[in-house]
């Protein structure tokens, strides 16, 4: 295993002309021989869902795995913000060029340049898609499609649906998806875990899955195997995903062969609700478009910090002139609309110099005062009342605040019990999103023939930090408009492959595996649980691997969860048993994964002598304390591999970038 | 075939259930319509005369057996529904709340049947005495008429000179209140009208009919007990 | 910290098979905590004892996934409208409090272990349904159909529903009403969803009286329970689309 050949399959030809040249002269599979095909798509968000219906609608037999109870509950569902498209609707210069330039950039120069392209491409494509499905994106007047702007560029291509966009985008999904089971088409199997990938002659040729509710393991057997199984954010334990989303299908396609890519490039939220203790088991995201009203501050003296940390002074009470608004301080380009990286160091920088507002110091205010202020004004003035006294402004203003964020608000205040009208909210940053993911090529195939990952398991697009309301449209791309062409590479030379037989020697042995594996997890039988586990390596995943990291502390880290899977193999306790619905035991598997991937993680950011997106190494910044890219020695795509005797090694990609300069992301 | 299939589904049971409900409806307004001519000071002239109409007249007599299978398909189809959403529910909650929706509109069953029951006594009392004829009821000289009539007017006046006549009359209208309270405006819900205009009114109607048609039903044993 | 001292009244059941029956804990908790979160620590308490936890569904803990699904003093997600189980916080208890934790009930939801039930039959409806046919690559510009944003916008209120069957829960007869009509409302009013309308009310009705959902008596308990505020305006429409497409249509 030791020569791995990343090549990456980029098509010839003129950036804006590969896709189309590919599609035309790519092989394809007959219709009457999709009938004789099989292909597994594990996970139904997004990707999976539009992965799956797709497939199924050209006359392939799919089967679909999810863990959950149903489709629809895939974390997709909860995007808030929107999805990118280059329609130019609005007539302000949209192009797909601005929105691939945007998006390379904002990736910080560590994506691959034809398939962020490609993704720029699919973009108009989905939203039509989309809408023909029923999902009711929001609407002007008029009854044409409206658009908004985020985060990062200068145009409005965001596509919405409210503040549920995720969850409207899923729903199409998932009922293309129920159209197909109707049909027999796709066969889904919910309540059903992947454990492993059976690979037959070095190919990708079925899965292994646990009944989750009878217990029992199942051999599933197909041509080739689609992983769309999201991120891996929750390694840190707290983050913004859903408490079932896990990298087990991607870490187990790294233990049959895969590489993981980049698996250090995480994005950090700026803005999401600040812990309020230890019994946390999630953070909740407050959409970014809050930053466009809302100001970023923290009192300027320590003392004043301190004593709103004990409640004794509130944030009200501090003197606008006594108040630290630091990112339009920092930042006066761009003020408080800084991309997510950005605004995420510069709340760590003030709350580790002392100036956190929370009681746990961890919390900066995010302040509407003014846009109320501002708002009420307006409001008044053109209700003809040229001399509103302070009461009324903020009545009016706050009227409009509430029209604009709302259930934003609502959310605010239904988690935290305190009124975001009255107090400047607090917020601090959280896990949100994985760029790194499996490593995939132009088709989305990993190294591993007919296993593909698509979505955000896969590191194809987002480089080192994505941009708002991208994450959608790559699901999406990936999976309604580049694997149905792509997946046709590998099987139409499988045509004449009969049916996979579900009982070689290699399933038998995979099967086997897997039994071990829950057999050695249930049979330790130790003290501790595994959700205490799960805390631990969150803590040290943030301390050593979270916003800013330095070498040090990486190789401190790598230890530290080398020591807890030692320990998580001799003390975890599992109650229940393995042949019944037992969620201890399916946390006890993810959690095991994720006590392996950690630790790439750690290999992976103290490999990468540089800063970039949301890599944040502290011995590699400007004299201004800003992220410093190394060009010269680090564009490349690190990919992992977990060797048979448990070592790290790295392979790599190298970046070419032909049609753009690489420069240096200023926001001053 | 397909109306079979339409009747027998969820929604068309429904439909029977609002159809038949609002035909009874209909009929309470009439029937009360006619009853208040009791409390007429003229020797039960008025009434007696229009019970005679109501009694041979060929397309009320139609219409009165429409009315009698009507009542029997409404309770026919509401107890069956009743057993099969019980059945459909299965374990019932250890905390059960009123916090969601009204009483009276989660036991419909009951008060339908409490009505039915109550509907048998009046029957009974009345109907089933005047069908009798001979024996039951004295006939009595219609002026309007010109002919003799059986004098209901004389039979109703005897029944609710009866203190405990008078008590089962009042509970009796008090349970069809309730049930009316949730019946009416859910027979136009089920008949698929609900409109932000339009179910604010029909609510209000719903309100007013279930408090004022058995309000005014009781007037008359009241009005005859104490007053007459 | 974890001021508060509770008694939870919770229903434990192994399987579908066996009988179910309520058990008594104990549990400190903070008024800042999630629902979730003070079911977390007593399961963190029970796999201390070496007792199995309480199995309950969950994923998302914002509000969206519509997994979670427990009925808390009779009202399913809880005394707060609009909330879902995962948004209710401690603080609308108090300290002393004995909360009864109950599953959905439903014979369409059969128990699976203890707070967890089987909701597939949603699934199923939808798949009888629930869609509209269009194969991906086919779908004229997105601007080209224009839809009134006032319709736009009644449509999305019946796509709202996170199908956590909420509905059935609070229902006394365990209708599905509102998350069908719910389904069949959004695609209903919109202009794409045309074609297939008269079918699509057809099969999701059938399928929904073939999954031995009751029949709805009109009490509104759904709407009142539903976390997402899903109006039984739409139950109405789905009673009159549904006549008017069996007495209209050809099927």
């Amino acid at each position: 295993m030791s020569s791995i050949n990343l090549d990456s399959k980029t098509p010839q030809g003129e950036l804006a002309e590969k896709w189309t040249q590919y599609k035309g002269s790519m092989n394809l599979v007959a219709p009457n021989n999709k009938r004789r095909i099989d292909v597994i798509v594990v996970g139904t968000g997004l990707a999976g869902a539009s992965a799956a219906a797709t497939l199924g609608e050209l006359g392939y037999n799919v089967k679909v795995f999810t863990f959950h109870d149903s489709p629809r509950r895939a974390h997709s569902i909860a995007a808030q913000g929107g999805i990118n498209a280059a329609k130019n609707y609005q007539n302000d210069g949209d192009s797909v060029w601005r929105l691939f330039y945007d998006t390379i950039k904002g990736g910080d120069y560590r994506s691959r340049e034809a398939n962020v392209h490609r993704l720029a491409e699919a973009s108009r494509d989905i939203i039509d898609q989309c809408v023909a499905q029923g999902v009711p994106f929001a609407r002007e007047y008029g009854g044409l499609l409206a658009n908004r702007s985020f985060g990062g560029v200068q145009v409005s291509r965001t596509f919405y649906a409210r503040g549920q966009t995720g969850q409207q985008l899923l729903i199409g999904a998932y009922q293309a998806l129920a159209r197909q089971a109707n049909t027999g088409k796709c066969t889904i199997y919910n309540r059903h875990e992947m454990l492993d990938v059976v690979k037959i002659d070095g190919k990708a040729r079925g899965i292994i899955a646990r009944n989750l509710l009878t217990g029992e393991i199942e051999r599933h057997s197909a041509h080739c195997v689609v992983l769309a199984t999201g991120g891996y954010g929750n390694v840190f334990y707290l983050s913004t995903n859903a408490m079932g989303s896990n990298v087990s299908a991607g870490w187990r396609a790294v233990r049959k062969g895969a590489l993981m890519a980049n698996p250090c490039f995480t994005q950090i939220h700026p803005t999401c609700i600040p812990v309020s203790g230890d019994y946390q088991s999630k953070l909740t995201l407050m959409s970014e478009s809050l930053r466009n009203d809302g100001r970023v501050w923290v009192p300027k003296s320590k003392e004043d910090a301190e004593a709103i940390r004990k409640g004794t002074k509130k944030g009200n009470d501090i003197a606008e002139e006594d108040r630290d608004y630091y990112l339009e301080r920092r930042y006066p380009a761009f003020g408080n609309l800084v991309p997510r990286d950005v605004a995420s160091r510069a709340a760590k920088v003030a709350c580790d110099e002392g100036n956190g507002v929370a009681p746990t110091g961890l919390a900066v205010f995010l302040d509407f005062a003014s846009a109320i202020e501002r708002y009420g004004k307006a409001e008044a003035f053109s209700q003809g009342n040229a001399n509103p006294s302070a009461g009324q402004i903020r009545t009016l203003g706050e009227k409009v605040v509430e029209q604009k964020y709302g259930n934003l608000f609502e959310m605010y205040e239904k988690i935290t019990g305190e009124n975001p009208y009255k107090n400047p909210m607090k917020i601090y940053p959280a896990v949100h999103y994985t760029m790194g993911g499996l490593w995939v090529d132009y088709n989305l195939e990993t190294n591993v023939p007919g296993l593909f990952a698509l979505g955000e398991a896969n590191f194809s697009d987002h480089g080192a930090n994505r941009l708002g309301a991208s994450a959608l449209m790559q699901g999406l791309a990936d999976g309604y408009f580049v694997i149905p062409y792509t997946i046709g590479q590998f099987l139409s030379k499988e045509i004449r492959t009969p049916q996979i037989a579900n009982d070689s020697p290699e399933f038998m042995k995979a099967e086997q595996e897997v039994k071990e594996r829950l057999d050695k997890v249930m049979n330790i039988k130790g003290n501790q649980s595994v959700e205490s586990f799960h805390r631990r390596l969150g803590k040290i995943m943030w301390e050593y691997c979270g916003m800013s990291r330095n070498a040090e502390g990486l190789k401190k880290g790598q230890k530290m969860i080398q020591e807890l899977r030692k320990e998580f193999y001799s003390d975890v306790f599992v109650p229940g048993n393995k042949d019944e619905f037992n969620p201890e035991l399916e946390k006890a598997l993810r959690v095991a994964d994720f006590l392996e991937l950690g630790e790439v993680m750690m290999v992976d950011a103290l490999d990468r002598n540089e800063s970039c997106g949301g890599h944040f190494r502290e011995e590699y910044v400007t004299e201004d304390g800003e992220a410093k890219r190394n060009d010269a020695d680090y564009t490349y795509v690190s990919a992992w591999e977990w060797t048979d005797n448990d070592e790290i090694k790295l392979h790599k990609e190298e970046l070419k970038f032909e049609n753009v300069e690489l420069k240096t992301r200023s926001y001053k | 075939m397909w109306i079979i299939k339409f009747l027998t589904s969820s929604i068309g049971r429904k439909l029977i259930m609002s159809l038949t409900g609002l035909f009874l409806i209909l009929f309470l307004t009439v029937h009360l319509a006619g009853n208040l001519q009791l409390l007429k000071n003229d020797g039960g002239e008025a009434f007696n005369s229009y019970a005679y109409i109501m009694t041979h007249n060929p397309l009320i007599i139609l219409i009165s057996y429409g009315n009698y299978i009507f009542i029997l398909l409404h309770a026919a189809v509401g107890i069956l529904l009743y057993f099969q959403n019980k059945g459909a529910k299965g374990t019932k909650y250890a905390v059960s709340t009123n916090k969601s929706a009204t009483w009276a509109s989660k036991n419909m069953a009951l008060l339908g049947t409490l009505v039915l029951a109550f509907l048998f006594i009046h029957m009974g009392d009345f109907w089933f005495k005047m069908k009798m004829g001979e024996g039951w009821i004295n006939e009595v000289q219609s002026a309007s008429l010109g002919h003799p009539v059986k004098d209901l007017y004389e039979k109703v006046s005897y029944s609710f000179s009866q203190l405990w006549v008078v008590i089962v009359y009042i509970v009796g209208l008090v349970i069809l209140g309730f049930h009316l309270s949730h019946g009416f405006a859910s027979a136009f819900q089920s008949l698929g009208i609900n409109h932000k205009k339009y179910t604010p009114i029909i609510a209000g109607l719903g309100k007013a009919y279930s408090i004022l048609v058995p309000l005014g039903f009781a007037i008359i044993p009241l009005y005859v007990y104490f007053i007459k | 910290m974890n001021d508060m001292k509770l008694q939870l009244k919770i229903w434990r059941q192994r399987s579908a098979e066996e009988k179910g029956h309520f058990e008594t804990y104990s549990v400190q908790a903070s008024e800042h905590m999630s629902f979730l979160e003070m079911l977390d620590v007593l399961n963190e308490q029970l796999i201390g004892k070496k007792e199995e936890p309480v199995v309950f569904e969950h994923d998302c803990r914002e509000g969206i996934c519509g997994a979670c699904s427990m009925v808390i003093n009779g009202q399913p997600h809880g005394p707060n409208g609009g909330t879902t189980t995962c948004q209710l916080h401690m603080r609308s208890f108090k300290s002393g409090d004995t909360i009864t934790i109950e599953p959905f009930r439903a014979v369409g939801f059969p128990v699976i272990k203890d707070l967890a039930v089987d909701r597939s039959a949603f699934d199923r409806i939808i798949q009888s349904g629930g869609y509209i046919s269009v194969n991906t690559g086919q779908a004229p510009d997105g601007n080209s159909i224009p839809i009134e944003k006032g319709e736009a916008s009644k449509a999305f209120d019946a796509a709202a529903c996170i199908g956590c069957g909420a509905c059935v829960a609070a229902c006394p007869n365990g209708s599905a009403m509102l998350f069908t009509s719910a389904k069949v409302s959004h695609l209903g009013l919109l202009p794409q969803g045309q074609v297939e309308h008269e079918a699509r009310v057809q099969n999701m009705v059938a399928q929904m009286d073939k999954e031995g959902f009751g029949m709805c008596s009109n009490t509104g308990a759904c709407e009142a329970e539903c976390p997402k505020d899903i109006s039984i305006e739409n139950i109405a429409r789905l009673n009159r689309n549904y006549m008017a497409s069996m007495f209209s249509s050809d099927k």
